[in-house]
């Protein structure tokens, strides 16, 4: 296989067309599998009722229906709105979405770029958000976005670097940036000699585990770090003022890059689309390995969303002094301790 | 904690009026207080102490009953003694104005518990916790002056109250710092718990028709709000 | 007898400036946002209008009477049974217990007094229509500080009780049952063993959410220390009910100035209070007032006599002259009526005192200086309910 793909050279402009067709296809995928399976059904079944059942069968088909209804409402903007800015502002938060799934592996060679500094460019990228959402609090016009924007601009800043911090412990244990040698580190590497089932890092950076998702509950906006979205206060915040497309943008954004979040942590801590009696050079891993990625980015994505469901949400000094007071020094922490056993051990 | 019912002592003997003694002995206090400010007053024993004052007096009162102890504060309202022009029952409002059949002859103004003698009655209860009693007080307003002092320095909860009481009786209560309505529009005309000012039907008094959004109080110019 | 803690005290200090604050100044710094009458966390049309100062609150005005109906005006034009169906009204979630100072007002005027059994079951259904409000409080208030959960379980099990009323009364929502005299009806057969099982249930469900959202860190972190009233504020407001049981005063009408026609000196039950008059200690008391509720309940199903559900009143009610107070110990906080009656088939003036009214009363006071979300924190604690207020 890998043989009959090498002879398969696309001149550059094929090959660029592919990747974005594949993205393309993929982003909107994964948001709507992943809204449909826990905004709808596992949220609804924690709560004590059903969810929808009327759009298809089981109701599995309500994404699509809602997609659908998204689509066809009037696109209006507020009296006051800066009209550019207003209609830009999803597509910034949206592209920051498409270009994280740029990086991510669904297998060695199922890959848009195997950059090597996979880690940093997915980091890099997930911060671009933030300006989409300051752009939309500020140009709707409204009190109400400009509090949620300026909310989630103080929040999503503040939990970039427990993010950062919390995956460095797994670079100097693999080594190595890439997302793809990370996963062969895991793959290959054993537990004190026993190579049964690899070394998933998550064995010695639980902590490091936790902060990322924590870091991610809040980089999402999710309960309980939602004050930029507080449904109860400020009625949807930055995106109060966005109906129909644009919205749709902005929720298969958010549900996108939890999906590419939740493909991270599986990559770095899990062992991403690799499974350990396997080696990595198989050929299996063109079937395999997309599957084995999608089954552990949906454990990640239970519990990022069992949270969500659970927890009342903080209030936005209570947020920050959690960030800067209690996750970056834990982070700080794992890191002096990871580096001094990665040295000694 | 012990239980704290009213403390009276009734007399055994169903024959001989009940004398609520401590009641009584709220009534003597208040009186010693203010002198000559109490103009009337009822107990019904075991139940309820009403006291009236007069005008001058009614901040006095409040003052008297809090430094007796009484401290929850529980309502204030007024009572339109003036029988209704319009007749008591449901439809006879509407056929007055509708059909113009003749009013009744009025009834003559009788005021209830603790006398009266303007139409107007200002009403107000507090309470007392620790002694597990309450106190109405009564108080006269005249016709051509329908004023008296607040009690928002005495009983803070009195603001709300004594917004309602103007809006709905037409009072105004001196040093009350902020008169505005608290229920109805700002551009409502008329004072609607007043006797006189009838009950229609839609029939009768037509909708207003699409009105614009009333400005917030006090801000001339809008900006835009987010709502 | 009260126990002031230090935020009390030191909340106390700031009360002078309180009532300057109310009257709108019209600053022009700081940003005025409109909590408009359509908002998720208002409960109905309530408007406040916060001037904020970045996140912080200078004055918080609401502004109610989106909801006014003309309760008082009404009254004046309606006989006594017609008058019972409209004050169902007025605190929609718990709707018997609005009926009954008012039936007992008109019976006190009356000198009649219902039969045993009609006591009996007037203050069992009370207690159900005191669960049944304060359960909804017990999820929202989880709902609007985020945690939504609490308020699907909260409605799912509110329904045991919901069902228990609308078997005995034929209404979820609006019973009108009382009657003067005694009660409309006798109780189906089977009631008392469902409503057992029904009040097992509810006992459940407050274990439940102890654990889910009143034991949670973050919830306590949003509620503890946030929106203290001292004791003495409290009382020269006027507020009632849990509000000021949760501020360290030992208060509860059902115990200590119960009005004939209840009984609740029939059943061993305690009144909660707490010291610290925050946001949390509301929560805390009402959470225990339900399970306490759920007790008085189950003790009087099993204590019910037996007799007539109805005293003998005429069929045309004819209240004799007079006036009567009459308040009780509803779900929101103490609601009373002041008839004044002048013998005639209507009565001649109605005053109602509702309970939320005297509780938003205070939250220009509370809200000095607190957050956007500590305010949906207050008000959500403080706990009304717009027909309340706005009558």
């Amino acid at each position: 296989m890998t043989l009959l793909l090498a002879s398969f050279a696309p001149p550059y402009w094929l090959s660029t067309l592919i990747k974005v067709l594949v993205i393309s296809a993929v982003v909107p995928t994964t948001a709507l599998i992943l809204g449909m399976v826990f905004l709808f059904k596992i949220m609804s079944w924690m709560q004590s009722r059903l969810g929808p059942q009327e759009a298809g069968p089981r109701g599995t088909l309500q994404l699509l229906a809602d997609g659908v209804k998204f689509l066809q409402k009037e696109d209006i903007a507020p009296n006051g709105a800066d009209l550019w800015v207003f209609k830009v502002a999803p597509l910034v938060v949206l592209m920051s979405t498409l270009l994280l799934y740029v990086a991510l592996p669904a297998s060695m060679h199922l890959v848009v770029a195997d950059l090597d500094v996979g880690v940093f460019f997915v980091l890099a990228i997930s911060s671009l958000s933030v300006i989409g959402v300051l752009m939309a609090g500020w140009a709707s016009a409204s009190k109400y976005s400009l509090m949620g924007a300026l909310r989630a601009a103080g929040q999503l800043i503040a939990y970039e670097l427990p993010m950062v911090l919390a995956v460095i412990g797994v670079v100097i244990q693999a080594g190595t940036m890439s997302l793809n040698g990370i996963v062969l580190a895991q793959n290959n590497g054993s537990i004190f000699g026993w190579g049964g089932i690899g070394f998933p890092y998550i064995l010695t950076q639980f902590v490091g585990f936790f902060i990322f998702i924590a870091a991610v509950q809040a980089e999402l906006t999710q309960p309980p770090f939602d004050m930029p979205v507080a449904e109860s206060e400020i009625v949807s915040g930055y995106q109060v003022e966005y109906t129909g497309f644009r919205f749709l943008i902005f929720f298969l954004a958010e549900f996108a890059t939890a999906f590419a979040f939740a493909a991270i942590a599986a990559v770095l801590f899990l062992g991403g689309w690799a499974v350990p009696w396997l080696p990595t050079s198989s050929d299996w891993y063109y079937v395999l390995g997309p599957i084995v990625l999608f089954a552990k980015v949906m454990m990640v994505a239970f519990i990022i969303f069992w949270v969500r469901f659970t927890y009342p949400r903080f209030r936005e000094d209570q947020l920050q002094s959690l960030a800067w007071k209690v996750l970056i020094p834990l982070a700080l922490v794992n890191i002096v301790v990871t580096a001094v056993l990665k040295v000694v051990l | 904690m012990s239980q704290l019912s009213s403390a009276d002592t009734e007399t055994p003997e169903a024959t001989a009026p009940e004398i609520d003694e401590a009641r009584e002995a709220v009534l003597a206090d208040i009186t010693a207080r203010l002198g000559d400010g109490v103009v009337g007053s009822h107990i019904r024993p075991g139940d309820d102490l009403w006291i009236r004052v007069d005008r001058a007096n009614w901040v006095a009162a409040a003052e008297a009953a809090k430094a007796m102890g009484y401290r929850f504060f529980d309502f204030l309202s007024a009572i339109d003694w003036l029988p209704s022009p319009f007749g008591r029952d449901m439809d006879s409002q509407e056929d007055r104005i509708v059909s113009g059949t003749p009013a009744k002859e009025p009834e003559a103004m009788v005021q209830g518990y603790a006398g009266g003698e303007t139409r107007f009655q200002l009403l107000a209860r507090v309470y007392s916790i620790s002694a597990g009693m309450g106190i109405t007080f009564k108080c006269d307003l005249p016709d051509d002056d329908l004023t008296a002092a607040t009690w928002t320095n005495v009983y803070a909860g009195a603001n709300w109250h004594e917004r309602e009481a103007r809006e709905m009786f037409g009072f105004s209560f001196d040093g009350h710092p902020n008169m505005i309505n608290l229920y109805l529009p700002a551009d409502f005309v008329g004072h609607p718990l007043r006797k006189d000012f009838p009950l229609l039907a839609r029939r009768v008094r037509p909708w207003p028709g699409i009105v614009d959004v009333e400005p917030m109080p006090g801000v001339a110019d809008e900006e835009g709000e987010g709502e | 007898m009260t126990a002031i803690s230090d935020p009390q005290s030191v909340a106390a200090l700031a009360a002078d400036a309180v009532d300057n604050r109310v009257n709108l100044d019209f600053e022009t710094e700081g940003m005025t946002l409109n909590m408009g009458p359509q908002h998720p966390a208002t409960h109905g049309t309530l408007r406040i209008i916060a001037r904020l100062d970045g996140e912080q609150v200078i004055s918080a005005e609401p502004m109610c009477g989106y909801m006014h109906r003309g309760y008082e005006k009404l009254t004046e034009v309606r006989t006594y049974p017609q008058i019972n169906a409209l004050i169902n009204r007025i605190d929609w979630l718990g709707s018997f217990a609005n009926e009954v100072p008012f039936i007992l007002a008109a019976e006190k005027l009356m000198g009649v007094e219902a039969p045993p059994r009609a006591q009996w079951i007037r203050t069992i259904l009370f207690e159900m229509s005191r669960i049944a409000n304060i359960s909804l409080f017990l999820g929202d208030f989880g709902l609007q500080l985020g945690g939504m959960t609490a308020g699907f379980y909260a409605f799912r099990d509110r329904e045991w009780v919901l069902n228990q009323i609308e078997s005995a009364t034929g209404g979820r929502f609006h019973p009108n049952f009382d009657r003067i005299g005694g009660l409309k009806d006798d109780l189906p057969k089977g009631w008392i063993e469902s409503s057992h099982i029904a009040m097992d249930k509810l006992l459940a469900f407050c274990d439940e959410l102890e654990d889910l959202l009143v034991g949670n860190e973050i919830f306590q972190g949003r509620t503890r220390g946030i929106g203290v009233i001292p004791a003495d504020i409290a009382l020269s407001y006027g507020l009632s009910g849990a509000n000021l049981r949760a501020s360290g005063v030992d208060w509860d009408l059902r115990r200590d100035n119960c009005p004939p026609g209840l009984v609740y000196d029939k059943a061993d039950w305690k009144v909660w209070t707490h010291p610290d008059g925050d946001c949390f200690a509301r929560t805390w008391v009402r959470l225990q007032e339900t399970r306490e509720a759920a007790k008085i309940v189950k003790q009087l199903l099993d204590t019910i006599p037996s007799g007539p559900v109805m005293a003998k009143v005429p069929r045309i009610i004819k209240v004799p002259e007079g006036e009567a107070y009459v308040a009780t110990e509803n779900p929101l906080g103490e609601m009373g009526y002041y008839v004044v009656s002048k013998g005639d088939l209507v009565p001649f003036r109605v005053k109602i005192r509702s309970a939320s009214f005297n509780n938003i009363s205070i939250v220009p006071w509370v809200a000095r200086g607190a957050y956007v979300p500590d305010l949906i924190s207050i008000l959500g604690s403080l706990y009304f309910i717009l027909g309340d207020i706005d009558r």
